[in-house]
């Protein structure tokens, strides 16, 4: 094949190189949040149906102690922002800092994790299962668990995830790239609390 | 970029998006032979209903007892017709197959984004294929809730006995093909985004390479609410909930216990995908077609711009017209006047494209070859399934012809013919370039017409027996004495549709007798522009022995005072001028 020259790139989506001054990986990652998101989409969307359905919805302020949700939702969104700091951190190559700041990210989704378990148990252990629940509309407990239970799963994953990253981190193999695509799920894991809280626990 | 790989890593496990697309379309292809076959069976019951066949009863013991077809069979059959030729024919050969073989080729990429990812999507994918293929084998046979698995058929296990195991065992097969669709669609999306070669910018795309973007993209958006829906199913099947079911439901003689949930809500969330997914399915088909016409009239492609755009729109619309497969379920006519609106706004654009195929044709020399004959066969299915949609997306005359032949016309015209046309233009298109061989010209236009003309027989007939008020899924017509008088109109059908899969044995002779002793292809054979023609044929592990340069769009055709009658995309400004 003869040789080109090579045009000038007069703009970024003239091929050659990716428009959004990111990797493939980071691309990816924002389309598979946006398709996971639409999972969550998909489910809360059924419990609006379900809700405007139901002929008496449980008042969620006797239901749960919103205190203690607000807290697990602080700890959620603090560890946000330390996965935040672990991001900048990579981004000047300090390897120390970033390890630390994922750790304490970790230590905010354990956490996490940790008070969802207890609020499963409360809730049990008061009569609530997936078909019965003693508070009135028995889809009230499917959709608890259904919303809470994959929104958990999701935490779990991410809680693999940051963990793999630190790993990588403290032994000198991470980039700035992969601890940034992780906090894009972390961050995304987060958000998706917020609605879940909003929509259920609040609304 | 190694060539020293093992047999297994080259052409098994393999990374190389060659390999991969022609693994799905290998595996499609097998696929719709069984797809085919339960097509074969439901003509057999609807064109002789009760005749007794005792050789396919000894086959089929449970299915069949003493040769005649029982009703429940009959539900199992249609269903999993459908499930296979949509999920695990179309969307594998078309969509994963194509797109995997056709994109990076087209963009100028050595390779997917995440090779990896793609094999595993490939793997999972046939997974799916082999789950789906078993679940005839278990305990009341497969799934019978039809390819839509509306509750609460689906949702109560003793509700037919293809509710039970194989219900589920379609769920999972449905969960892999989700899970493998996403990789790959993922792949293709981040592909096209990041991939391109140097000067292939987005408007230079070839519109295939559009096409199957947008259809990327709208998979990705699509499928998650199915997926959700999917699993709320699944708890109602094995952990009793309530999501689809609802309050006093009564299955064979006894109350079921749930309360609260709707069948309805399974209904939106599954036509929240099942309306896009056609257009995943269609789409690619469209943009196959609309980069043919070009290289076989020697031609620029009528209003390029134009048709991405509209590829845009239809992407967008096609997204919150789900309702109009609902307008009998008892919606708010308010509702159904929207769907009926927004899904007529659709038809501007799908016909903005479909001139634009007749524009690309306007004036030119045209060249009869295979892969053009299917392309222009498209246009024909195209314009005229197009025009049923017209019936069906309008509420009021929807409210009549809703669940009858009319639409099983209408949908398989549409994400039945022109997306098989599709796929045939595509291999006999990119055999060449696949396998280093020409397929045979005669035995191509046999098939081509040996399919079309049986094709659109079959089921633009069936649009009358329709409008005679012949529901679908109907086990047989003789139940019902005014359906009585369709008899010979659906012994027509079921012979013209066997004259149809006795033309796709043509197809089969010449596939394989073409793989070993076709004429050997030269580089170009079509003298296409398109980068994938710049290499050779077949393309080595990594594409292009050196990343191409674009300089032009992919429709350089009959420029005025070159000798050549075409331009590829890699010919510089300064040998040759730039039109578009």
């Amino acid at each position: 094949m003869a040789t080109h020259t090579v045009e000038p790139v007069i703009d970024r989506w003239g091929g050659g190189a990716c428009p959004f001054a990111a990797g493939w990986r980071k691309v990816m990652m924002w389309a598979f949040i946006v398709t996971d998101g639409l999972l969550f989409a998909g489910f809360l969307a059924s419990y609006g149906y379900a809700r405007l359905m139901a002929e008496r919805w449980p008042p969620q302020q006797e239901v749960f102690s919103i205190s203690y949700l607000a807290v697990m939702t602080f700890v959620l969104i603090s560890s946000s922002a330390t996965m935040a700091s672990a991001v900048v951190a990579a981004g000047a190559s300090d390897r120390r800092a970033t390890t630390r700041f994922v750790l304490l990210t970790i230590l905010g989704g354990v956490a996490f994790l940790g008070m969802q378990a207890y609020e499963w148990a409360h809730l049990i252990g008061e009569g609530a299962t997936l078909t019965h629940n003693p508070w009135g509309d028995p889809s009230f407990g499917s959709y608890f668990f259904l919303l809470t239970g994959f929104h958990g799963s999701h935490v779990l994953t991410g809680l693999i995830v940051l963990c793999v990253t630190a790993w990588h981190s403290a032994g000198g193999r991470s980039s700035a790239n992969g601890v940034e695509i992780a906090g894009l799920y972390w961050h995304f894991v987060d958000l998706v609390w917020v609605f879940i809280f909003t929509l259920f626990y609040l609304v | 970029m190694s060539h020293s790989d093992s047999f297994i890593r080259k052409y098994i496990f393999s990374t190389d998006h060659k390999i991969i697309g022609i693994q799905y379309i290998l595996t499609g292809l097998a696929m719709a032979l069984v797809g085919g076959t339960l097509a074969g069976l439901i003509r057999l019951q609807l064109g002789w209903p009760g005749l007794q066949w005792p050789l396919l009863g000894k086959l089929m013991p449970v299915g069949m007892p003493s040769g005649v077809m029982t009703p429940e069979f009959y539900m199992a059959l249609v269903t999993m017709h459908g499930t296979i030729m949509v999920f695990f024919f179309m969307s594998f050969v078309l969509v994963s197959g194509f797109g995997n073989y056709v994109v990076p080729l087209q963009i100028g990429a050595r390779d997917m984004a995440f090779p990896l990812l793609n094999m595993l999507s490939y793997w999972i994918g046939l997974l799916g294929a082999i789950v789906i293929l078993l679940s005839f084998f278990v305990q009341g046979g497969a799934a019978a809730a039809g390819w839509t698995a509306y509750p609460p058929l689906s949702a109560v296990a003793s509700a037919m006995p293809g509710s039970a195991l194989g219900q589920t065992l379609w769920l999972l097969a449905m969960a892999l093909f989700i899970a493998s669709f996403t990789m790959s669609g993922l792949n293709i999306v981040a592909t096209v985004l990041s991939l391109r070669a140097p000067g292939m910018s987005m408007m230079r795309m070839p519109l295939t390479v559009w096409s199957y973007f947008i259809s990327a993209i709208m998979g990705l958006l699509a499928f998650p609410p199915l997926t959700a829906a999917a699993i709320m199913l699944l708890f109602d099947r094995h952990f009793d909930t309530s999501f689809f079911l609802p309050s006093g439901l009564i299955v064979a003689g006894k109350l079921l216990p749930n309360h609260g949930g709707s069948p309805l809500l399974w209904q939106h969330l599954f036509w929240f995908l099942g309306h896009p997914e056609v257009y995943v399915l269609i789409l690619p088909a469209l943009g196959i077609a609309l980069d043919m016409l070009p290289v076989f009239s020697r031609k620029p492609v009528f209003g390029y711009r134009l048709s991405v755009y509209c590829l845009m729109i239809v992407a967008v619309l096609s997204m919150i017209v789900w309702g109009h497969h609902m307008f009998v379920s008892g919606m708010s006519p308010f509702s159904g006047e929207y769907f009926s609106i927004s899904t007529m706004l659709i038809t501007v654009p799908m016909t903005i494209i479909g001139v634009n195929m007749l524009g690309s044709l306007w004036g030119a020399r045209i060249t009869l070859a295979t892969p053009m004959l299917f392309a222009l066969g498209i246009i024909a299915l195209f314009g005229v399934g197009g025009f049923g949609g017209l019936f069906l997306g309008n509420a009021t005359a929807d409210m009549q012809l809703h669940d009858t032949y009319f639409v099983v016309g209408h949908f398989h015209l549409m994400i039945g013919g022109v997306t098989l046309l599709g796929t045939f233009a595509g291999i006999y298109y990119w055999f060449p370039k696949m396998f280093g061989r020409q397929m045979s010209e005669a035995l191509g236009k046999a098939h081509f017409w040996l399919t079309f003309l049986p094709f659109f027989t079959v089921f633009f007939m069936q649009h009358f027996v329709g409008l005679q008020g012949a529901p679908r899924r109907y086990y047989a017509f003789t139940t019902y004495e005014y359906l009585n008088r369709t008899h010979g109109q659906n012994v027509v059908i079921s012979l013209v549709a066997f004259l149809l899969m006795a033309g796709q044995l043509v197809f089969a002779l010449n596939f394989i007798w073409s793989l070993v002793a076709g004429r050997a292809s030269e580089r170009n054979p079509w003298h296409a522009t398109t980068l994938e023609w710049e290499t050779s044929s077949p393309p080595p592990h990594g594409n292009f022995v050196e990343i191409p340069t674009v300089h032009r769009w992919a429709y350089e055709y009959s420029v005025a005072g070159e000798a050549l009658d075409y331009t590829p995309q890699t010919v510089p400004a300064r040998q040759v001028a730039v039109t578009a």
